[in-house]
């Protein structure tokens, strides 16, 4: 995924599929029994999607955890460009929405949902987020696609694949809810300093 | 966008941008901490040659939101009343590393000469009649988020037009954005080169009242005026003062705006000063939504 949040179709034209919807469907799944299954049942479960793709992970996985628990998960979406390290090295760029659920984050289980875990500085972003906006009794962290190149000491909870990738390639997340349909494709990267997170 | 100097440098779309930025940034300020780290490290500095309690704090409230450093430079008691010209005291701040100058001055244009001078982003707080861009948009931030639209809507802007910097920009920035504007003044506080201007003008308030979505009223800004401008205030007041009678007649759903501070019995009755549909107290909280949203666009960045 780009910054910008926008699918670029030159690297959807060279790149290889490596994950499609099945693929995703299935992941998701799996994803939402094992927050069930850590959490005994996700009853002080809160799922807080990063914009702009983790947000509609984010509301997948709920549906699916409240399908099988029979109840309502709050879900809400955390934007984190205010607290990016990288803000000066870029225009400034659009805010995403922060949505909280009204019940707060206080004593919560927050899983953080994201679409892709690069260098992990977005999720150092979305924990200083966190921070400001209350006091969660635990963190933890679920994304679609690990790709390694980690810069800070992150670990994902949960992961859908773990896709080893050279520096040189792109991992692009689409979804159906921006994007039409759902595929991760890995293809070669154009020039840009470490943007995904 | 470097500085914001007049609200017809924005274009639609960054007019906009500014609006969702601060509609977002909102939400700061009804949480326990109320605060962003996006301005660490950074210094802007409040020069204000004129008083402005009102936007000073606006903006310094807006800094200190975003993790700014922030320095009061007020004109008097400084080098200012010294005889220290305004390129001097911009040299001086450049040469404590100030990253942006909130300059609120009594002459028309001195933001403008001002950002000719420093690196830094200048942000125009007011310079003498010409312009006041943050005001225009934290009230039209106030008009979209009370009528929930800005194209097509229906403006009228009343009283001292002539002295009014808040008027001009609302005026460019309202007409970027798709709405109508009516300037409602007596003949004497109407400029002369207001023909340029993409508005319509009356001299009947009774005629545009509604017609109106929005009716702001200006403050008659007594100090600026070295002449007669209308007979009595008594007068003025009749005329263009806005009474419980007019506001009657208004659309039930039209808001009643104003930049503040306001002159109670002239140009608006405390009544309809303090009715729901007058929104003084938004703008204001509004205003620093909207100052964070500049502040950050135009120094967030690289």
């Amino acid at each position: 995924m780009y910054a910008d949040g926008s699918a670029d179709p030159r690297a959807a034209a060279t790149a290889r599929t490596v994950l499609d919807g099945p693929e995703i469907d299935r992941a998701l799944t799996r994803i939402a029994h094992e927050i069930l299954e850590r959490s005994k049942g996700g009853g002080d479960v809160t799922l807080l999607g990063i914009p702009s793709r983790g947000v509609p992970l984010a509301e997948r996985l709920a549906e699916r955890i409240e399908r099988v628990e029979g109840r309502a998960v709050p879900r809400g979406s955390l934007d984190i460009t205010m607290y990016r390290d990288d803000l000066r090295l870029a225009p400034a760029r659009a805010l995403g929405r922060t949505d909280i659920p009204p019940e707060g984050i206080d004593g919560r289980l927050v899983v953080l949902v994201d679409d892709v875990l690069f260098s992990g500085r977005t999720v150092r972003a979305a924990l200083d987020a966190l921070n400001d906006i209350g006091r969660p009794r635990t963190v933890q962290l679920a994304v679609l696609v690990d790709r390694g190149h980690r810069e800070l000491p992150v670990r994902a909870d949960y992961v859908g694949k773990n896709l080893p990738t050279s520096l040189r390639e792109t991992v692009t997340v689409q979804l159906s809810e921006p994007d039409g349909h759902d595929a991760v494709l890995l293809g070669p990267a154009k020039p840009r300093p470490g943007e995904e997170g | 966008m470097r500085h914001l100097l007049s609200t017809g440098d924005l274009s639609r779309d960054e007019a906009l941008l500014v609006l969702d930025t601060a509609a977002e940034l909102a939400q700061v300020g009804d949480r326990s901490v109320k605060k962003l780290p996006t301005l660490r490290g950074r210094t802007v500095v409040n020069l204000f040659y004129e008083d402005s309690t009102r936007t000073r704090t606006s903006f310094e409230l807006a800094a200190k939101r975003l993790s700014a450093d922030v320095v009061n430079f007020s004109a008097k008691g400084s080098s200012v009343a010294k005889g220290e010209s305004l390129k001097d005291t911009a040299l001086t701040l450049q040469a404590m590393g100030a990253d942006s100058v909130v300059v609120r001055h009594s002459a028309s244009g001195a933001a403008h000469r001002l950002s000719e001078w420093v690196d830094g982003a200048v942000l125009n707080a007011g310079d003498g009649t010409h312009e006041h861009p943050t005001q225009a948009l934290l009230d039209v931030f106030t008009m979209r988020e009370r009528l929930g639209r800005l194209e097509g809507l229906r403006v009228a802007i009343v009283g001292d037009v002539l002295h009014s910097r808040v008027a001009r920009s609302n005026v460019l920035l309202l007409h970027t954005l798709g709405a109508e504007v009516t300037l409602v003044a007596p003949p004497t506080l109407v400029p002369v080169s207001v023909h340029t201007w993409p508005c319509s003008v009356s001299y009947d308030l009774d005629a545009v009242l509604p017609k109106s979505d929005v009716v702001m009223l200006l403050r008659v800004q007594a100090e600026r005026m070295h002449d007669a401008f209308f007979p009595t205030a008594r007068e003025y007041s009749r005329r263009y003062g806005l009474d419980a009678e007019r506001f009657a007649r208004m659309q039930d759903d039209a808001i009643v705006m104003h930049p503040g501070p306001m002159v109670r019995g002239m140009e608006i009755s405390a009544e309809v000063a303090d009715s729901a549909r007058t929104t003084v107290n938004e703008q204001v909280a509004n205003g620093v939504s909207v100052r964070m949203a500049v502040l950050y666009l135009l120094l967030g960045g690289s």
